[in-house]
């Protein structure tokens, strides 16, 4: 052990002391099922102001009237939001993995495989090991010249104690609680996520990621994030990691708002590897998301780029509502579902200013006996003069028991807007595998490649480093599934 | 022996296609073989490269000391033999680069060879492709996409003299080129060849065979090589035809 991290621990360890009636708090047994004492246990623990309570209630009596939507093409048994923990305290040592022979060898192959460094490794497996706080110094550095420029990027519920302001004013603005059932679950119950806060004219200078967030080791089932880019700015933002996450959760829904004034631009990045469940089809994470953006200026622009490879079932359509005049939306999005795995992933665009203009890149590839679904919709109000919608889809099936669906609903009220779609459905071809492996490469490795040629499109828009990974990701999503 | 066929009989879809067809190759000679459309060359080059479309019924090929249908395509490719497709296909976002970087580490894999980093990759392949009269800027697109039916045929010759295989069977490369393509096609064979590698070429036309000299020529009617010879049987072909030998 260096000094340095010695230095770290010693400093954790002190703060541990400062804090510990925090640790007294997380010793209560957190209460199973969802009514409004739940709600009030969770605002309290994280010490909310009432106003806060108060919407999470609002948004409470809201979600026990409606039921879930049902538009997707999904199959799962009914959920029974009484059977579910609502609060997760942060988990004690004793029950993490002590090290990582104590964790799940297929893990930690998969983590080998995208080269992952073993101090990094115990994180993602949640062992329980000083690495965590050399990353916690790291975040450190990093919040204090992000914090030079004005940049607010904490946790949301820091922002709700420092930033009341902009919590009051954009929380619940893009994905209003009561739109459907999961935002206003998440409404009600959320526990963490992301905040940031981009001034005027700044140019964010790194890519931010919850990576680098302190306390992003215990992101909840419920995360709730919010940016917004204030006139002229900019930010790229990174969700989640190609690792696999050791997780015991088995529904997630969280919701992530985005605002960009005029001329400002997001850029919103998502790898996401969560457990897919076992060959068999059992376990696995449903994954439902509300993910939206405004683009609330003139020449605004947000971008959603998407790799989901996990998860039992996914259902997320990241959208953007052109509401600035000249606003741009972009969805480009790679899909892949193996073994059981379902999904039903796509965007919605509503052109609401003039010369509004969205571009969607989906690409699904089906494998095993998995069901993968593109739904999108794209709309034009009536003031949505020369707005300009492209759509490309293409569907890539690998072996004859698995299926792809294109659903795309477009809606014009307005007659100078116009709209392109393309689609394609394609096998892997046979001629390309055989010319591969005639040049000395594996089934597997000519499958991974034909495969990330079909996603080149989409993985090009991902931030470089992460570019590299999500290739590799593709590759042993594959896997299996071949030969 | 290096490559020894024997008594081989192939069918496809019910369809004798082979039947007991002899062939002998030995290190350092080129052999051609012609023959009318329908006489079964492209499948003889297919067997060979383990295309798994067909059924062997009975023969046996022997490869440098293998027993060659105990090896899978990836396998005989790293063994060391190439196959310069006739109608090499189309792969979309695959970099030509990349693709062949990953080839030529699988096969230094198989020979025990430490593999070859990009940036000594990327000297070798600009130096082959400029040796090819290859424009250094095909290199940046995807394998075969979009690509001329001549530069299909030499980006095929590109590949073949990165992988520099013991065995290149050559599946009829000469056709749909136009002469100065051809010489560039031709021109890359002879200076691969060596005393220590082999070459099956594979041709319709006597045309190729002016520039490249043939150790012996075969020529191949329904699935049988009926006669075996020199380049004199090259000529006899050009000027008769086919149609003496069926």
């Amino acid at each position: 052990m260096n000094s340095e991290t010695l230095n770290t621990l010693d400093s954790y360890s002190k703060n541990k002391y400062k804090y510990g009636f925090v640790t007294e708090i997380d010793d209560e047994k957190p209460k199973k099922g969802l009514n409004e004492d739940t709600i009030k246990f969770i605002s309290l623990k994280k010490n909310e102001p009432e106003w806060m309570l108060d919407w999470r209630l609002k948004a409470y009596s809201k979600w026990k009237k409606m039921k879930e939507p049902k538009w997707a093409n999904l199959n799962f048994p009914e959920i029974d939001y009484q059977d579910i923990y609502y609060y997760s305290a942060p988990k004690g040592f004793e029950k993490k993995p002590k090290d990582l022979s104590e964790v799940d060898p297929k893990l930690i192959e998969t983590y080998n495989k995208l080269g992952i460094p073993l101090e990094e490794q115990k994180v993602l497996a949640g062992v329980a090991v000083d690495v965590v706080f050399d990353s916690v110094s790291v975040a450190t550095t990093y919040k204090g010249e992000l914090e030079k420029l004005g940049i607010i990027f904490c946790s949301i519920g820091e922002a709700i104690q420092k930033h009341p302001d902009l919590i009051k004013k954009y929380l619940g603005s893009v994905i209003p609680p009561g739109d459907h059932s999961f935002s206003a679950l998440n409404s009600a119950v959320f526990t963490d996520g992301s905040f940031v806060y981009i001034p005027e004219g700044v140019k964010c200078p790194m890519e931010l990621s919850t990576y680098f967030r302190i306390n992003a080791e215990n992101t909840g089932q419920f995360e709730r994030t919010l940016i917004i880019a204030d006139k002229g700015s900019y930010v790229s933002y990174l969700e989640g990691c190609t690792a696999p996450k050791r997780d015991d959760n088995q529904l997630h829904a969280a919701n992530v708002e985005l605002i960009a004034l005029e001329d400002a631009e997001i850029k919103y990045s998502t790898v996401q590897n969560w457990y897919p469940g076992d060959e068999d089809g059992k376990g696995g994470i449903y994954n439902f998301v509300t993910k939206r953006g405004l683009c609330a200026g003139k020449n605004s622009k947000i971008s959603w780029t998407q790799v989901e490879t996990g998860s039992a079932i996914t259902w997320k359509y990241p959208s953007c509502i052109l509401k600035g005049d000249n606003s741009i939306g972009e969805f480009y999005s790679v899909a892949i579902t193996n073994n059981f795995q379902q999904a039903d992933t796509g965007t919605k665009m509503t052109h609401i200013g003039k010369n509004t203009k969205s571009k969607i890149i989906s690409k699904g590839i089906s494998l095993g006996k998995s069901q993968n679904t593109y739904r999108g919709e794209v709309s034009f109000l009536r003031k949505a003069d020369k707005a300009r919608n492209y759509t490309q889809c293409d569907s890539l099936l690998v072996g004859n028991k698995c299926g792809a669906h294109t659903v795309p609903y477009i809606d014009s009220k307005n007659n100078t807007a116009v709209i392109e779609h393309e689609a394609s459905t394609s096998k892997i071809n046979e001629d390309q595998l055989y010319y591969c492996r005639q040049r000395g490469l594996s089934h597997e490795e000519a499958v991974s490649l034909i495969v990330n040629g079909f996603c080149k499109q989409v993985l090009q828009e991902l931030p470089m480093e992460f570019a590299v990974e999500a290739q590799k990701l593709v590759s042993i999503s594959l896997e299996g599934s071949v030969g | 022996m290096f490559l020894e066929i024997k008594d081989l009989s192939v069918k496809i879809e019910n369809k004798n296609i082979l039947k007991n067809l002899n062939l002998n190759i030995n290190k350092g000679e080129v052999h051609a073989i012609m023959g009318p459309n329908g006489s079964g060359k492209s499948t003889l080059a297919n067997v060979l490269a383990g295309k798994e479309d067909y059924e062997i019924l009975n023969g046996k090929i022997n490869f440098k000391d293998n027993d060659l249908f105990d090896l899978n395509i990836e396998e005989r490719a790293q063994e060391g033999m190439f196959l310069a497709f006739q109608y090499p296909v189309e792969i979309p976002g695959v970099n030509i680069t990349p693709f062949l970087h990953s080839a030529i580490n699988s096969k230094r894999k198989r020979m025990n060879e430490d593999e070859i980093d990009n940036l000594s990759f990327a000297k070798l392949l600009k130096s082959k492709a400029s040796d090819l009269g290859i424009n250094i800027d095909m290199l940046k697109r995807s394998v075969n996409t979009g690509f001329s039916g001549g530069e299909k045929k030499r980006y095929e010759i590109l590949q073949m003299s990165i992988l520099n295989p013991d065995l290149a069977i050559l599946d009829e490369t000469d056709s749909g080129l136009d002469i100065d393509a051809l010489k560039i096609v031709t021109d890359g064979v002879n200076k691969l060849k060596t005393k220590n590698n082999s070459f099956l070429i594979i041709t319709h036309y006597q045309k190729l065979l002016d520039y490249i000299k043939p150790d012996c020529v075969h020529v191949m009617v329904n699935g049988s090589i009926v006669k075996s010879g020199g380049s004199e049987i090259a000529a006899e072909i050009e000027k008769d035809g086919f149609q003496k030998f069926q």
